[in-house]
């Protein structure tokens, strides 16, 4: 069979290689931007090809599998597979990559080089976050963990706008380290757990396969460490309330396409980690510290709205409406219900588009700024002046509102109507979030749009084709899955129940 | 029915797809777009019309139909269909809606005809056509909610159509934001249905509170949980109708254009919580604390609304005020129970046509005075505007309840009801309702007079004229209906009877009261109402400055002080709370966590000085690290062991 997974994660690095060589001379070869988009057009089309393939009425199984042993002395293999909650979110990525090599078609001020190693960077994450989402071995899931950091940190840091990418991406990696470094030694004390060879003492040469780990009867105080290993690593890169202060300042000094591809899909793996990793191979430890999380999850939920609704600067002020939407996609994770946790993949999905279209046409918006200003208070009047572009964001933020009749709405009613089965309290407590939303996207819209155009703004050129293609797209996808959402239900509802039943088939 | 039901879909799909393609087929579209726009509304409303012909056209008991379009959403135990529920009920607000709705385009064209943005215009008013009808039609609690928040974004649209101006932009924010208010309990409502029945369609939900058996959830249905989801669905549906306590957007909400404040602000939106209580029928039912939470709501705002409205020399905020109350009368009424349920909905229809009526012959004045809404600078003005005198007067005669207009039919038979019951509460609520009718008749006829009698106040600015008859041919048809439509269906209990597959039969309950006595003291109050606004406000000359007023006088003007308490309850805390939080993440939460590297980065230095200075800053991070998986496996293996 095609192995549609490694095709689709060797092709973006590929395509890197293509754009790296681009369009050094004028004779006519394409250049670096068409280049990028063409190569994540094809990484499309391969998705469609993996789609093609991936059977729904199994979608709780793990397809499209491929193992080989990598380093069989340590027990790792090269083991990709996805099940339909990681088929979903490698297509998030495999979509949003060329939406975000179109909008950022005049980044960098027109400097070539400078957006030729941007797309480079952009593809090789590309490669990284298809292969995180497919991974089915712990150690080959750590290690693409960690190697993730390396372009993200140079788009942060090398391409940002603000004026302390640097001060942003160093944080960024140093919280990222320290989350990895401890899921490291969570890593290494799992595989002591993995059955040795009673005379040799040594592990199988597959050892690290998820599936390997799966069922094992550990110590319960074991388990918990092990457990608070990997889920302070994914609380970090979630980002969960009180570890999440490194994403307001990303987003703030990132490039916005740097933003959606760091918090729209590579965030995702902390919430995707913990639904594939924490739950099903701890499932003790994790009925143990879901009071906890769930308290958490709530207080992110709350607390990133509230924080958005106080920041003067776009960018930042959408970091911390994902802090409070992850809140969501956790409580949804640790109420243990079928449907939240159906929700909660679903969220994963939904957000990255709401967030994704959000970011990007906010950069729009900053781009028409005489002065590249983030600041809300200097924008005023907009919608008499650009009314496509304030079209535009107002059905944007009525995603990240969760309007009904939209894909972000779906998910989220089921989130609230799920965890209220586990946990009524915490569910209504998260349901204030509904009214604070509406305050942080609308009162945003109301500053930057409504009223008199500042001085200075009041001829700026409205979006062309490709920014609304971009746009479009997005919001095509938005309400095709608000229509229709069991388009992508059939994908997360049987893995749901699966680990609904993995976690509470333990507590028999 | 089966021929035509496959309809039914394109009640929602005509102003869907008019919508869609005003808002997308930018300038092109400008020239015929408005056309366009009335033309979705009116092929709803001969859909409308088709399916009632083909309902009358049924049994009694087989006008209750569910279609089933497609499975929207299905996971994790929860199954919802997208569907349409087709009973009396909802096609009684299909009519409204078209109906209304459509007059109310054919006026747009006209009044909104110098506005550069009337297509724009009249893509929200599709779209809000739609929602509506989505609301309405809907056969689950959660497709209602589509309807439900969908009506809400288009009344935020509409409101601050004219958004240049910051303040009708703020405006449209507080209805979105207070509706939402209201919309946390129609989701935490879901919820409990779900964890109760394991559903959230009204054909589970709604037999499961009459104790009819049905699939089941995890929780016990108690008394107790349809108590909690009567008042969930209560706390929604003051936000959308604009009961207190959730009653403050309503006037702000007459900052939008003003076919929108008929039409959505008065006809039909905001009558929708009282479509949700009557749609909830069995579970208010199985509650009776809520119901009387019900009953309690209503006779506050309709008391609140008919205060306010007698200060008020805004015209529009005045009938904004009047709906407040009317609306009132319908809760009350929904909260009665069985004998309420159908006169809730009746003087919603006759109020959505009297009421539309007012709104429009308040912007055919405005249309003639420049914009000016302010009534003390009218006067007068029926030799100007006679066709807008004339079926404002007729509109105005339908809402204080004389015979033998609508209003008559529908109010007094609310009056009646609230006198129906036993110990104290037919007594209180039946005056209240007997108030509130005088009240209405004094601030109604107070309206009436200012703008048409007594003499002139404008000055030579002005030049009041007629509307053109875009205009006033709506105005002539709501007229009709303010004169004749309530005594048509009261007749022989027309109307009653054919609610009664969802209200269900009621036997006749006698009042506390001879119902002789009840219409005799309502018309005496209305007519000291009334009489009582003649000689203030007709015999005598009008200031065309407000005078000082009594304290009660001055506390009406500002709405009973709800915005301040609004702003001293929730929006400064609100504020308090914001930028303590941001200071605090920055200061504590982030400090924090960048004082924790501050030391690490210390003790790195110690260590990185005792080895003469190889490492770099970032090596004391690493070194933390190690120390903690060390640490972290050190454990873990003595465990093991």
């Amino acid at each position: 069979m095609f192995p549609w997974l490694t095709a689709l994660i060797a092709w973006p690095l590929v395509a890197a290689a293509a754009v790296a060589a681009s369009g050094r001379s004028r004779s006519g070869i394409p250049g670096p931007r068409a280049t990028a988009l063409t190569g994540a057009l094809v990484e499309v089309a391969l998705l469609v090809g993996a789609f093609a393939q991936f059977e729904t009425g199994a979608a709780a199984e793990h397809q499209l599998a491929e193992t080989y042993s990598w380093i069989p002395q340590i027990g790792a293999s090269y083991a990709v597979g996805v099940d339909g909650v990681g088929l979903l979110l490698v297509a998030l990525s495999v979509v949003l990559v060329p939406l975000v090599i179109a909008a950022a078609w005049r980044e960098q001020g027109g400097d070539m080089t400078r957006l030729r190693r941007y797309l480079v960077l952009v593809l090789i994450l590309e490669a990284f976050m298809v292969a995180v989402f497919s991974a089915r071995d712990v150690f080959l899931f750590y290690v693409l963990f960690e190697a993730m950091l390396i372009p993200a940190y140079f788009m942060i840091g090398a391409f940002g706008h603000g004026p302390q990418r640097r001060y942003a991406a160093v944080k960024f990696l140093i919280f990222s380290l320290a989350g990895g470094l401890i899921m490291l030694a969570a890593v290494l004390a799992l595989y002591f757990q993995a059955p040795a060879d009673p005379t040799t003492g040594l592990r199988a040469g597959d050892a690290f396969l998820t599936d390997n780990l799966t069922g094992l009867a550990i110590d319960p105080v074991t388990e918990r460490l092990i457990f608070c290993g990997f889920f302070l690593a994914f609380a970090i890169k979630a980002p969960l309330f009180p570890v999440h202060t490194w994403l307001p300042d990303v987003a703030e000094n990132a490039p916005v396409g740097t933003s959606t591809l760091l918090i729209c899909v590579l965030d995702k793996v902390g919430t995707f980690g913990m639904l594939t990793l924490c739950l099903p191979l701890f499932p003790e430890a994790s009925r143990w510290a879901a009071p906890v999380i769930v308290a958490l999850a709530v207080v992110s939920v709350l607390y990133g709205a509230i924080m958005a609704i106080g920041q003067d600067d776009l960018l930042r002020l959408i970091g911390y409406t994902s802090v409070s939407h992850f809140g969501f996609i956790i409580l949804g994770i640790f109420t243990f219900s079928p449907l939240g946790t159906a929700g909660s993949s679903f969220m994963m999905l939904n957000h990255g588009l709401a967030t994704g279209a959000l970011f990007l046409v906010a950069g729009f918006l900053i781009a028409r700024h005489p002065a590249r200003s983030q600041l809300i208070s200097e924008y005023s009047g907009l919608r008499t002046v650009t009314p496509v572009l304030a079209g535009m964001f107002l059905v944007a933020g009525l995603a990240t509102l969760s309007l009904p009749g939209l894909a972000t709405f779906a998910s989220e009613i089921m989130v609230l109507v799920g965890s209220f089965e586990g946990s009524p309290a915490a569910a209504l407590v998260a349901i204030l979030g509904v009214v604070l939303a509406a305050v942080y996207v609308l009162l945003t819209y109301q500053r930057i749009f409504t009223g008199k155009p500042a001085e200075g703004l009041g001829a700026l050129p409205d979006v062309g084709g490709r920014e609304r293609a971009v746009a479009g797209v997005l919001v095509a996808a938005l309400l095709v899955l608000g229509l229709v959402p069991q388009l992508a239900l059939t994908y997360v509802d049987s893995p749901a129940d699966r680990t609904v039943a993995a976690v509470e088939g333990s507590n028999q | 029915m089966d021929n035509v039901i496959g309809l039914a879909p394109w009640l929602v799909g005509f102003p869907l797809l008019g919508a869609a393609i005003l808002l997308l087929g930018g300038k092109a579209a400008d020239r015929w777009g408005h056309w366009l726009g009335v033309a979705a509304s009116a092929a709803s409303g001969v859909v409308g019309f088709i399916l009632l012909a083909a309902m009358l056209g049924l049994p009694d008991d087989g006008r209750v139909l569910d279609h089933h379009l497609w499975t929207w959403l299905s996971a994790g135990g929860l199954d919802v269909d997208l569907g349409i529920r087709l009973d009396p009920l909802s096609v009684t607000f299909v009519m409204l809606v078209t109906f209304v709705g459509t007059l109310i385009h054919v006026y747009s064209v006209a009044y909104m005809a110098h506005d550069p943005h009337r297509r724009r215009f009249f893509a929200y008013l599709n779209l809000f056509v739609a929602a509506m009808l989505t609301l309405v039609l809907a056969n689950s609690y959660l497709l209602l909610f589509v309807g439900w928040e969908g009506v809400g974004l288009a009344s935020y649209l509409l409101i601050g159509f004219w958004d240049h101006e910051r303040t009708n932009a703020v405006a449209a924010k507080k209805a979105f934001v207070m509706n939402r208010v209201g919309d946390m309990g129609l989701i935490a409502a879901m919820a409990l249905m779900f964890a109760t029945v394991g559903s959230v369609s009204f054909a589970d939900v709604l037999p499961a509170a009459a104790g009819e058996a049905g699939p089941a959830g995890r929780l016990e249905p108690s008394t107790g949980t349809w108590t909690a989801i009567a008042l969930l669905l209560l706390l929604a549906a003051c936000g959308k109708s604009a009961q207190f306590p959730l009653q403050a957007w309503l006037g702000d909400a007459m900052a939008g254009p003003t076919p929108v404040s008929a039409l959505i602000h008065a006809a039909t939106m905001v009558t929708a919580g009282v479509y949700l209580m009557v749609r909830s029928a069995t579970i208010l039912e199985a509650a009776p604390t809520a119901q009387l939470v019900v009953v309690l709501v209503g006779g506050i705002t309709l008391l609140f609304g008919a205060i306010v409205g007698c200060a008020k020399d805004d015209i529009k905020k005045a009938l904004a005020a009047s709906t407040m109350s009317q609306i009132g009368y319908m809760m009350l009424a929904a909260g009665l129970g069985p004998v309420g349920y159908a006169f809730a909905i009746f003087h919603l229809l006759t109020h959505g046509f009297f009421k539309a009526g007012l709104f429009l012959g308040a912007g055919s004045v405005m249309h003639g005075m420049d914009d000016n809404v302010d009534m003390r600078g009218y006067g007068g003005l029926s030799r100007f505007l006679p066709v807008t005198a004339v079926t404002m007067g007729l509109g105005w005669l339908a809402i204080l309840g004389v015979p033998p207009f609508s209003g008559f039919w529908s109010k007094d038979r609310i009056i009646e009801a609230a006198f129906v019951g036993e110990g104290w509460q037919p007594w209180v609520f039946g005056t209240v309702t007997l108030v509130g009718a005088g009240i209405t008749a004094f601030y109604m006829s107070r309206l009436f007079f200012m703008t048409f009698a007594g003499t002139r106040r404008w000055d030579d600015d002005h030049h009041p004229h007629e509307s053109p008859f875009l205009m006033t041919a709506p105005m002539i048809v709501l007229a009709v209906g303010s004169v004749a439509l309530g005594g048509l269906l009261a007749i022989g209990g027309t109307f009653t009877t054919w609610l009664e597959p969802v209200t269900g039969h009621v036997e006749h309950h006698e009042p506390v009261l001879p119902v002789w006595v009840i219409t005799t003291l309502t018309l005496v109050l209305v007519l000291g109402g009334a009489a009582l606004a003649f000689l203030q406000y007709a015999a005598r000359r009008v200031p065309a400055r407000a005078p000082h007023g009594s304290a009660l006088t001055r506390a009406a003007r500002r709405d009973l002080y709800q915005d301040p308490a609004n702003e001293a309850l929730v929006m400064l805390p609100g504020q308090v709370l914001t930028r303590t939080a941001v200071y605090a993440d920055k200061a504590v939460v982030d400090g924090g966590w960048l004082g924790l590297a501050g030391s690490v980065t210390r003790a790195g230095d110690q260590i990185r000085k005792a080895q003469n200075g190889y490492a770099r800053s970032y090596a004391a991070m690493t070194l933390a690290g190690v120390l903690v998986i060390a640490g972290v496996a050190g454990i873990a293996a003595a465990v093991t062991q």
